[in-house]
């Protein structure tokens, strides 16, 4: 789960991380009245959780609280990438002596967390990467011991750090740390962290990712975790809130299938053969047939579907019960697009002669089921 | 992996627990007893019950666990099968948080056990026994070893394997999630040094470097037993988590393309689609027969 900057910058002033002056907005108003408060030259940034506001005009920047007015209310009319934004962040600009980048990822390969640093701030540190990978410090923290003040002191020195100043950046640096341990931040990443004149170090940007399966240790931000933002489209939001793991897609045929990894085949199959997925949706092991009923409702709902697939392997899920989630639907409210099933496993037989009842049947290979799939939608 | 397997069950008592305990016995696995605390001294599908590992081995012979306790307690109860000696220590448990998972597989790193998981379907030796939630009955034993980052789709390539007569050694997920406590590369090494196993199916996914890294380690080491592929996801989006917690493109990175061309040019045969796995299989005759 994503935090929105000001989230972020809320729970690091919190453990004494250095932010810039300033408060969030939900109005113009109380955008002018913010940059009167904390004086100065103000910065306007959309709250939003999708990458690229700057590209997209969300970050502007204004001399005057008027102005900053002005600014915030064409932040709060805007929709980038889908998200619409609803609240702004009025900053005092800060003066930089220097741009750096700090950042604390998980690392799978290593089976750690790893800080990248960066004297190069404030731009795309994947561009960074790529062009000139010496400026970009790697340091692996122990995976359980993690980050101890040699380690900070360590990177601190490998930036330039002497002296107090090192002593500055190691601490600016253990407490970034201590958010992700406090937090189970999958990510947390300041661009650009800015080295003040007077020799702080503030996090001018901060994203921080929570990892979703520690949520139950976070219970401040589940209620957060479920709002609709513009990472989640309505028909994402509406069959996860029935347990479904979905992802909408832009083609024409939905997919329903049990299990990630064989959804996953099931939509390469289709594009394979020429199709175009509509979705991914993985009803999940031991799928009963309320669980199919709900996908198939949900997916032959959405207008841009024009055939249906339905792939199941069962295991754990047995086919008579998701026989009986198609059969249900049909009988409820009538199958409303073309239906392929595939459908081998735990009692096939007894699933099959559900459907077949229904006037409806189930084909054996996941290929062949695919291409006659991609061929409901091509005629 | 086998008849010499003599498993704990923790979180026997629960539904998934208690459901594949009995689906492991009948399929031959040696279950010698469970733990659920609080339930010490009944028993779950006639299998003695104890309140902690520590006093489970008082009793039994165990070498092995299997657990299915929920995600907040998943990591302490690992640490307990692991204090206690057990290895190998199968993780069906999904959505434990990244971070204990961090931590519990250095514990067992640091202590030389084996965790196989989370988030997996588990370890099966085809006709022998099974440490998991797998179908038994589309395993059938042969020389092919197969470890997969995903559950349904191993049955799917299994089935499709011994239904073209080609069964299977040791077939194991390695875990759906981003840090899991056997990788690729560390599968290959088990398999090369196994008899038993001539050819080794590698079923990976989008997301992170595991596949990238078994392609390097093939390559680098001159692998000697034959290794064919299939990567799930070239339909996936960038950004969007595919289910698995793991399976999520970031970047350029962890595409299935870029996947498949690394092992290709490491000698992989990579199938296209599942079914092409066993034709692969079959067109290529193994180099040790």
């Amino acid at each position: 789960m994503k935090l929105f900057e000001y989230e972020a910058k809320s729970i690091a002033q919190n453990l004494g991380i250095n932010t810039p002056k300033g408060a969030v907005a939900s109005t113009s108003e109380e955008a002018r009245d913010i940059h009167k408060r904390i004086g100065g030259e103000a910065v306007i940034k959309a709250q939003v959780l999708v990458a690229g506001r700057g590209k997209a005009g969300g970050i502007k920047f204004a001399s005057k609280p008027d102005e900053t007015r002005d600014r915030a209310s064409e932040i709060l009319s805007m929709t980038i990438k889908g998200e619409k934004v609803k609240k702004v962040l009025i900053e005092q600009r800060a003066t930089a002596k220097k741009e750096l980048f700090a950042s604390i990822v998980l690392d799978r390969a290593n089976r750690c967390q790893t800080v990248l640093a960066s004297d190069q701030g404030g731009i795309d540190i994947e561009d960074v990467a790529r062009q000139t990978p010496e400026k970009v410090l790697r340091h692996r923290l122990d995976p359980v011991f993690g980050m101890r003040s040699y380690d900070a002191r360590l990177i601190a020195l490998k930036l330039g750090y002497q002296g107090i100043q090192q002593s500055t950046f190691s601490d600016f640096l253990s407490n970034l740390y201590r958010l992700s341990v406090i937090y189970d931040a999958e990510l947390v990443e300041s661009n650009p962290v800015i080295e003040m004149q007077d020799g702080r170090f503030v996090a001018a940007d901060l994203r921080v990712i929570v990892d979703d399966n520690s949520l139950f240790r976070h219970p401040e931000f589940q209620e957060r975790s479920r709002e609709i933002s513009g990472e989640v489209t309505a028909l994402e939001s509406k069959a996860r809130d029935n347990g479904l793991a979905f992802v909408e897609l832009d083609g024409d045929i939905g997919i329903i299938g049990n299990g990630a990894g064989l959804v996953m085949a099931t939509l390469d199959l289709v594009k394979q053969y020429g199709g175009k997925p509509a979705n991914f949706c993985d009803v999940g092991g031991g799928a009963n047939a309320e669980h199919v009923a709900t996908a198939l409702q949900i997916i032959q709902g959405a207008e841009k579907v024009r055939a249906v697939f339905v792939n199941i392997l069962a295991g754990i899920t047995r086919c008579d019960e998701v026989a009986k989630g198609i059969v249900d639907v049909k009988k409820v409210m009538g199958l409303k697009k073309p239906l392929v099933i595939r459908m081998v496993g735990t009692n096939q037989e007894e699933g099959r002669r559900i459907l077949q009842a229904a006037g409806l049947t189930a084909m054996d290979k996941m290929d062949e089921a695919a291409r006659i799939a991609v061929s409901k939608v091509a005629a | 992996m086998g008849k010499q397997t003599r498993a704990i069950v923790q979180g026997i008592t629960g539904n998934q627990g208690s459901f594949h305990t009995r689906l492991m016995l009948d399929y031959g696995t040696k279950i010698v007893g469970g733990v659920t605390p609080g339930k010490g001294g009944t028993a779950s599908v006639g299998v003695p019950v104890f309140d902690t590992v520590a006093s489970a081995l008082e009793k039994t012979d165990a070498n092995a666990s299997i657990i299915f306790v929920p995600a907040p307690f998943a990591k302490e109860a690992g640490m307990e099968a692991i204090d206690a000696g057990l290895s190998p220590v199968v993780i069906i448990t999904e959505m434990i948080p990244a971070r204990d998972s961090m931590i519990l597989i250095e514990y067992a790193r640091t202590r030389g056990a084996t965790i196989i998981g989370p988030n997996t379907p588990g370890i099966i030796t085809a006709g022998e026994a099974k440490l998991g939630i797998m179908p038994g009955d589309v395993f059938k034993p042969g020389k092919v070893g197969l470890a997969s980052r995903s559950g349904t789709l191993t049955y799917e390539i299994a089935a499709s394997l011994t239904h073209n007569g080609i069964g299977q050694s040791t077939c194991l997920g390695i875990g759906g999630d981003p840090f899991t406590g056997l990788n690729f590369v560390e599968v290959l090494k088990l398999f090369r040094d196994d008899p038993g196993t001539d050819t080794v199916v590698l079923i990976g996914e989008i997301g992170g470097s595991a596949e990238e890294d078994a392609a390097t380690y093939i390559r680098d080491s001159k692998y000697p037993k034959r290794v064919a592929a299939y990567i799930a996801g070239r339909a996936a989006p960038p950004g969007k988590r595919m289910g698995h917690a793991g399976a999520i493109i970031t970047g350029t990175e962890g595409t299935a393309d870029a996947k498949m061309k690394s092992l290709r040019e490491a000698g992989v045969l990579v199938a296209e689609v599942p079914s092409e796995l066993p034709r692969l299989l079959l067109q290529q005759v193994s180099p040790l027969q």
